[in-house]
């Protein structure tokens, strides 16, 4: 494919490195002939012509169109579902959850969405919470944190890092987990109840492990003298984040999945890239390949509205998706892979047709072969 | 009192030394002056002071003050990025040039000690003490034995040889290795220990050649004796004792003062127009920089300004941070922003370009080609901060003797009475001689001429015989000795050998030594010659008359054995002819100028000597002028002069000689290749018209076809008008000839030459009105601009530095570069923005003073042609590759930053912005800097033509600099974009995990390191074994660290961000397509204009060879062509992010609707 040509001029070219003996020349030494210092070191020399890069551009966009072809197509393929129940509007559930929210109300306001959905979902799906206008990438917010604390070790339990600041200490109590990102994890809780045509609300059991990743939940986030410890010993002296309403050891009944290494809590602390996001929140098991996961029909949704995003104009959504090889639903991979499939064989034709105008001209024959 | 205002009078211009620290009369209270101690101190540090005055020098520098500013600004203030990411790369810096310095400083601390602590022996109170050499104090005697290197400046008062002189050798102070002799004061007595004088003498100053002094002596009761006192008493620091067993002199200069010392002083430093360019990209960089951080601090608080974005409930401030003025907020805010884009001006350009500049020009200094095997030596790098000038040469300005000629003089005709003699090495002519043309009548007439014309050139003359140093005094001995034996002469003659200051003197002395008229050498005072009879003769040598270069001439008065003096002159046929009797000229000038034209290009002729005669009663007078003008200790050199002028004057004239001078091999294909380049030749030489225009031709820097305009002193007098208004004239016509009716330079329908003179450029220069003068510098340039070739001949040394400076300084201020090998051509190789010396006859001094030395001038050609070229290559494509790189870095830092409400949060990792430019994006860049050949070093001397590709900084101009601008821009967009566009949808992984930011901002660095590094390798023309190891290198390299950052957590982070980030990210499908898309997309456009690239020359076989360049060289392309061009690649790579990113919306409608 590529026209080169080698340039050996000088095989026997022993390399030497010599150090610096350049300066004033030692009078009488005549310069060692080795190829490095003549310059002469053999050389691939390519020469990228119309004749080797016109059968690549259109190498490229053949491979890129078909793999584009098929990301689009995979990424059409999955199923996906997103409500939001912000309840900005008041014709929305929960709009009255929205409007009467208060860090100190002792009791959880609920509100139910309803929906409908109109394809079976045939495999295992993921329910995701979306948040929008949410700065967690905010500079102030991101280095708010302190992974020594989250590591598991003592000292940074009853001494939080002063980048907590000022979520480090209550009352002169220091606080675990310490820090903004933490302080404000997400705390709502969502059920899914499928109605069956018949009357009955079933309850969809929704997974909670294997939402984070395992590195992080195995190695980077460890409970204060291991996970097996009895936590509430572990977490003495210490106190809750300000805006939670339980102890960090009491996220979860679960044993493994309680304290630091709750992965919900793991989740939320893998800051996101951009103030529009969504977190893995359940993961909705496949039962069988007969019975999809969830067949079309109505749905309800329920919340437990804790959340509030109202006074940063912020949104929530709930999403539900079936996941490929490529994650999510994302057609611009698909999109992008096509479209420059279609314009590298595009352009290839284009310069095909110039350079043979002008190629012709030139008695440059490289592109017939 | 009086004795003290003297001495504060004298302080200012003499000193006075009290040899041997006697006081000069005893009713005097003897204060001992006060003079420097001979240390010699070339360290610039010492343990204590290094540190603070290393790191203040090193400060000084803007690049540094600025890191060094941006460090503390990390350190106090509280920014986004660790004070380590800026401070590494600094401390790093810093600390290699202090090591480096260190290192350099402790060499210099070692070879001073090794000096000053050297033992030496004086004599004190008759007895002799061994002391430190930097024990001594002005006054010391100081005893030197042979083979030692003189401790400080003395004055030669005693010799262990007969004749009251010395041998030295200053190969270490100026690099001439002929031994040359000094001679002590004359009249010392030879008791040293009752020596009573006091030597007055001028202050210390730098030049090696130019001392006066003097020296009273004070015998008891007497009038003190008066002693002129030159260079040819003063042993200096440096030099070494030869041939000579020991002297004894006394101290005068020491220390810091002495002339080796004092001209340690480094020359003025030249900048390379490369420089420039880079701190005028530096300067639109920082502009870049501060006005990203003005607009996001603007922003910042424009978006803070609505409800709930500044202080959301989820993200309180401190309690400190709520209560800091607001004005000092945004003050810190932008101190932050200007932070975290910092690295768009990056430390390690200042590191890779001085390491390119150091480490490249050894390929100079190892070019075998430019080893010469005559002198066994190489090139020399004087500087390397001018390698990629040697690419951008516009002018060269040669000298011609010993520069376009061999310098090898050769005695080949001569012409006594107007009779032509030419040397034939036919053995049938008894004596070698015989005449070509004239009558042979007057047979003893002539032979007396002749003869005197032969003892004419064995007398005058400064040349030294050779005394082998190996056989010592044996050796000697016999020289003295042999002269009386006649038989043992004729092998003798044969091996004599001469050592003399200038090469022609040899040749006239081994030409009258052909012609039986030997020069057996100089004995106290006394000049020995053989005569073709075999006879010895003797003249007592009473003054010579040194040569220079204003007089062009020189002269000895001897006296004959019969006590007639007689004085001998000879010179250029210029200075000697108004100085003769008028009569006599005529016959001789017509031989002069015949020689002076020959045709013979092979060979150029010079006319070398005249010699004369006066008579007797003149002597008296002259010594007793000569006398008073040595012994003057101010303006010695002008009343020297004035003695000279009035001495050489009413001659008669004997005879002329032709010396022959080889051209330098391949003197012409230089210049022909030279020419070729573009580049315009200029000869300054003070040599005649004739000489120098038949070296022109010889040359081919005149064709047969070339129009020559002369602009001499014999031209303005032809008219017969007044000079001034004939100049006036010719230059008006030679304008209107040249620039007004030459359509266009290049079309070169008629080559013009331009010839001019000393005088007549003076003329030029100063014209007698102000607005004339600036008026004829304007036509002189214009005309001398338009002419192919421009020959200066006649010129003084500092004219020659005048007519560079003249250039330098015209429209466009070209490139200039000097070429000489003598101390005339000294001025104009520091006047030039190169100077490169040739390792010539005529000593070191160009040598010393230039910045790059070769032996040949044929070493020229490669010099600029191959390494210029490349040089100016590499460096170029290196500055705007690291402007480039550190773009499309910082962009999407600064793209980021509207995502994550002016924040400063960084895109990157800490480790990441850290190690991009020092280790992951360095290396290559330094590999491609030194190796590349984007033509082939043949290809570029055997077509001169593509030199003029990268003429006027071609690579560095605005219009490649905005195209690699534009082209960072466009990376940087594409790697934020397009992960912006991925991450619409953060889940990426098969097991639907989600992505957060420091995945973002790995992804884009990833796709980062990868695009900037391919796109040097699609750059890369030459690949040899080192390119490939450092750019695949550099990408695995990146690879791994990746892994391993990433694959423990660190105990000394307080935050684990990048906690198998990379891992994660290399497990997601989505991200390996991204990243592939991302480069290739980067990479398409420089791949589509590298195919289309036409290559240009004149054979197809060169297509070969000639390799392509990117966009920078646009003006192959057909400016239609890049319109049609930027269309088809460009406009559809943006205008495909348009659309997807308006599709998405569609897509979603599109499937909601399903």
């Amino acid at each position: 494919m590529m026209a080169t040509s080698y340039n050996a001029k000088d095989e026997d070219g022993r390399v030497t490195v010599c150090g610096p003996g350049g300066g004033p020349l030692l009078r009488g030494k005549k310069p060692e002939n080795t190829a490095l210092k003549q310059q002469r070191l053999a050389a691939w020399q390519p020469v990228l012509t119309a004749g080797t890069a016109l059968p690549a551009l259109f190498a490229v966009g053949l491979l890129f169109i078909p793999v584009g072809v098929g990301l689009f197509v995979t990424s059409n393929n999955i199923r996906e579902l997103e409500i939001d129940y912000t309840g900005a509007d008041a014709s929305s559930p929960c709009f009255s959850c929205s409007q009467s929210f208060s860090w100190n109300s002792t009791r959880p306001c609920t509100c139910t969405v309803p929906f409908y959905l109109e394809q079976p979902y045939e495999s295992n799906v993921y329910v995701y919470y979306g948040l929008s206008n949410f700065y967690q990438n905010h500079r102030r917010y991101v280095k708010s944190r302190d992974d020594g604390q989250l590591n598991g070790n003592e000292k940074s339990l009853t001494e939080p890092s002063k980048e907590c600041e000022p979520y480090a200490y209550r009352d002169n109590e220091p606080i675990a987990p310490c820090g903004a990102i933490a302080n404000s994890m997400f705390n709502d809780t969502l059920e899914l109840f499928y109605n069956d045509p018949n009357g009955t609300k079933i309850q969809i059991p929704l997974n909670a492990t294997g939402i984070a990743w395992w590195t992080d939940k195995h190695v980077k986030f460890g409970n204060p003298g291991g996970n097996d410890q009895n936590l509430s010993a572990a977490f003495q002296g210490t106190t809750r984040p300000v805006n939670w309403r339980r102890p960090v050891y009491e996220l979860d009944s679960d044993r493994g999945n309680n304290g630091f290494v709750n992965e919900d809590f793991i989740v939320w602390m893998r800051t996101a890239a951009l103030p529009t996001f969504r977190k893995l929140y359940r993961i909705i098991g496949k039962k069988d390949n007969v019975v999809p996961t969830l067949p079309r029909g109505n749905y309800t949704l329920e919340v437990v509205y804790n959340y509030p995003v109202r006074s940063f104009e912020g949104r929530k959504r709930v999403i539900l998706s079936t996941i490929s090889w490529m994650g999510g639903k994302n057609p611009f991979l698909g999109v992008a892979y096509i479209a420059v499939g279609a314009v590298c064989f595009f352009l290839g034709v284009v310069l095909l047709a110039m350079h043979h105008k002008c190629g012709n001209r030139n008695g440059d024959g490289d592109i017939s072969n | 009192m009086s004795n003290r205002c003297s001495n504060e009078e004298t302080r200012v211009d003499s000193r006075t030394i009290y040899v041997g620290h006697r006081s000069s009369s005893t009713n005097e209270a003897f204060i001992p002056p006060k003079f420097c101690d001979n240390r010699i101190v070339s360290s610039k540090y010492t343990v204590w002071n290094f540190l603070p005055k290393n790191l203040f020098e090193q400060f000084r520098r803007i690049a540094n003050f600025y890191f060094l500013i941006i460090f503390l600004v990390q350190v106090i203030v509280d920014t986004p990025t660790s004070p380590v990411t800026s401070g590494l790369p600094l401390f790093f810096v810093i600390t290699v040039t202090a090591i480096k310095q260190g290192y350099e400083d402790w060499l210099r601390h070692k070879a001073d000690n090794e000096v000053n602590k050297y033992p030496v022996t004086v004599l004190e109170q008759g007895r002799r003490i061994r002391k430190e050499s930097e024990k001594i104090k002005v006054g010391d005697v100081v005893e030197v034995e042979e083979d030692v290197t003189f401790p400080c400046d003395l004055i030669l008062l005693q010799s262990s040889r007969d004749d009251d002189t010395c041998f030295v050798t200053t190969a270490s102070l100026d690099g001439e290795s002929n031994h040359k002799t000094h001679y002590t004061v004359p009249d010392t007595e030879k008791d040293l220990e009752t020596l009573n004088a006091t030597i007055e003498c001028e202050q210390p100053q730098p030049d090696l050649y130019k001392f006066v002094g003097r020296m009273h002596i004070y015998k008891n009761d007497q009038e003190p004796a008066v002693r002129s006192l030159g260079p040819e008493n003063l042993l200096l620091k440096g030099a070494t004792l030869k041939n000579t067993q020991r002297i004894c002199g006394v101290a005068i200069y020491t220390g810091m003062e002495t002339k080796m010392a004092l001209n340690y002083q480094g020359k003025s430093q030249k900048r390379s127009a490369v420089e420039k360019s880079i701190n005028a990209f530096l300067l639109v960089y920082l502009c870049i920089l501060v006005s990203k951080a003005l607009v996001c601090t603007t922003l910042k608080y424009v978006w803070q300004g609505k409800p709930g974005q500044d202080e959301p409930w989820y993200n309180e401030k401190t309690q400190r941070e709520k209560d800091t003025n607001l004005y000092l907020k945004m003050f810190t805010d932008f101190l932050s922003f200007m932070v975290l884009f910092n690295f768009i001006i990056p430390v390690s350009m200042y590191v890779t370009v001085e390491m390119q500049k150091f480490l490249g020009s050894f390929f100079i200094t190892w070019d075998k080609d430019f080893f010469d095997p005559e002198i066994k030596e190489g090139a020399l790098v004087n500087t390397s901060d001018l390698n990629e000038e040697l690419g951008q040469v516009e002018y060269v300005f040669t000298d011609k003797t010993g520069t376009l000629t061999q310098n090898n003089m050769e005695f080949i005709e001569c012409c006594i009475d107007g009779f032509q003699y030419k040397y034939r090495d036919a053995s049938s002519d008894l004596d070698g001689f015989c005449v070509t043309d004239g009558p042979l009548n007057k047979v003893q007439e002539k032979a007396g001429r002749e003869e005197l014309f032969l003892r004419a050139l064995c007398l005058c003359h400064t040349v030294q015989v050779k005394e082998s140093s190996e056989q010592g005094q044996g050796q000697r001995d016999q020289v003295d000795g042999f002269g009386l034996d006649g038989e043992v002469l004729p092998p003798l003659r044969e091996q004599r050998g001469f050592i003399a200051s200038s090469p022609d003197e040899v040749a006239l002395v081994k030409g009258a030594m052909r012609f039986g008229f030997t020069f057996l050498g100089l004995e106290s005072k006394n000049m020995k010659i053989l005569t073709r009879n075999n006879d010895i003769e003797m003249y007592e040598l009473l003054h010579v008359l040194n040569f220079d270069p204003v007089r062009r001439r020189m002269s000895v008065i001897v006296r004959s054995k019969s006590g007639d003096t007689l004085l001998f002159c000879k010179g250029a046929d210029s200075s000697i002819f108004p100085r003769v009797r008028q009569e006599e000229v005529e016959r001789i000038r017509m031989h002069v100028e015949r020689n002076a034209t020959t045709d013979d290009y092979l060979l150029v002729v010079t006319l070398g000597a005249m010699c004369f005669a006066v008579q007797e009663e003149d002597y008296a007078q002259a010594d007793a002028g000569l006398m008073e003008a040595r012994l003057a200790l101010q303006d010695r050199e002008q009343k020297l002069m004035a003695v000279y002028n009035q001495v050489e004057t009413g001659m008669s004239l004997i005879g002329a000689t032709a010396v022959e001078d080889r051209l330098q091999e391949e003197a012409a294909e230089t210049m022909e290749a030279l020419q070729g380049a573009g580049i315009k030749v200029w000869v300054l030489t003070g040599d005649k018209m004739e000489t120098a225009k038949s070296t022109c031709y010889a040359c081919r820097l005149f064709q047969r076809n070339t129009e020559l305009l002369e602009l001499t002193v014999r031209t303005l007098e032809d008219g017969g008008r007044r000079r001034e208004e004939r100049l006036h004239e010719l230059l008006l016509e030679y304008h209107k000839k040249a620039v007004q009716d030459a359509p266009t330079w290049s079309s070169a329908n008629q080559d013009y030459g331009f010839i001019i003179d000393g005088a007549t450029l003076s003329m030029v220069l100063n014209s007698s009105s102000e607005s004339n003068s600036s008026r004829y510098k304007n036509l002189f340039l214009q005309i001398c601009q338009n002419c192919t070739s421009v020959l200066c001949c006649r010129m003084a040394p500092l004219q020659k530095a005048q007519i560079v400076k003249m250039v330098k300084n015209s429209k466009g201020s070209p490139i200039t570069l000097s070429i000489g090998d003598g101390a005339n051509d000294v001025s104009m190789i520091l006047e030039a923005h190169v100077g490169i010396g040739i390792k010539g006859k005529e000593g070191r001094q160009a040598v010393r003073n230039s910045d790059y030395a070769i032996p040949k001038l044929k070493h020229l050609k490669k010099l600029l042609l191959a390494h210029g070229h490349l040089y100016y290559v590499r460096i170029a494509h290196l500055v705007q590759y690291f402007f480039y790189k550190n773009l499309c870095f910082i962009l999407p830092q600064f793209l980021y930053q509207f995502f994550c409400g002016y924040s400063q949060q960084p895109l990157y990792d800490a480790a990441y912005l850290t190690m991009y430019n020092i280790c992951f994006t360095s290396m290559p860049i330094l590999a491609y800097s030194l190796l590349e050949q984007h033509i082939c070093i043949e290809v570029l001397l055997d077509n001169a033509a593509l030199y003029r590709d990268i003429a006027k900084n071609g690579m560095l101009r605005w219009r490649p600099f905005l195209y690699w601008t534009l082209l960072g821009v466009f990376h940087g967009l594409l790697f934020f974009f397009g992960v912006r566009f991925l991450f619409s949808n953060p889940a990426l992984q098969d097991n639907g995990q989600v992505f957060g930011n420091w995945s973002y901002g790995t992804i884009v660095f990833t796709v980062l390191v990868f695009t900037v590094t391919l796109k040097l390798a699609l750059d890369t023309r030459h690949w040899t074994w080192i390119n490939h190891f450092v750019i695949w290198g550099s990408l695995l390299f990146y690879v791994f660290f990746s892994f391993f950052w990433g694959g423990i957590i660190w105990p000394f982070l307080k935050q684990q961000r990048l906690y198998f980030v990379f891992a994660n990210m290399l497990s997601s499908v989505s991200a390996w397509l991204v990243i592939i898309l991302l480069i290739l997309l980067s990479l398409l456009p420089e791949i589509l204009l590298v195919v289309f690239h036409k290559p240009r020359g004149p054979r197809q076989v060169e297509l070969r060879h000639i390799h392509t360049f990117p966009l920078y060289f646009t003006h192959s392309f057909s400016p239609r062509f890049i319109y049609l061009f930027h269309f088809l690649t460009v406009l559809p790579l943006f205008s495909l992010w348009f659309w997807s990113s308006l599709m998405e919306p569609i897509f979603n409608i599109f499937i909601r609707g399903i």
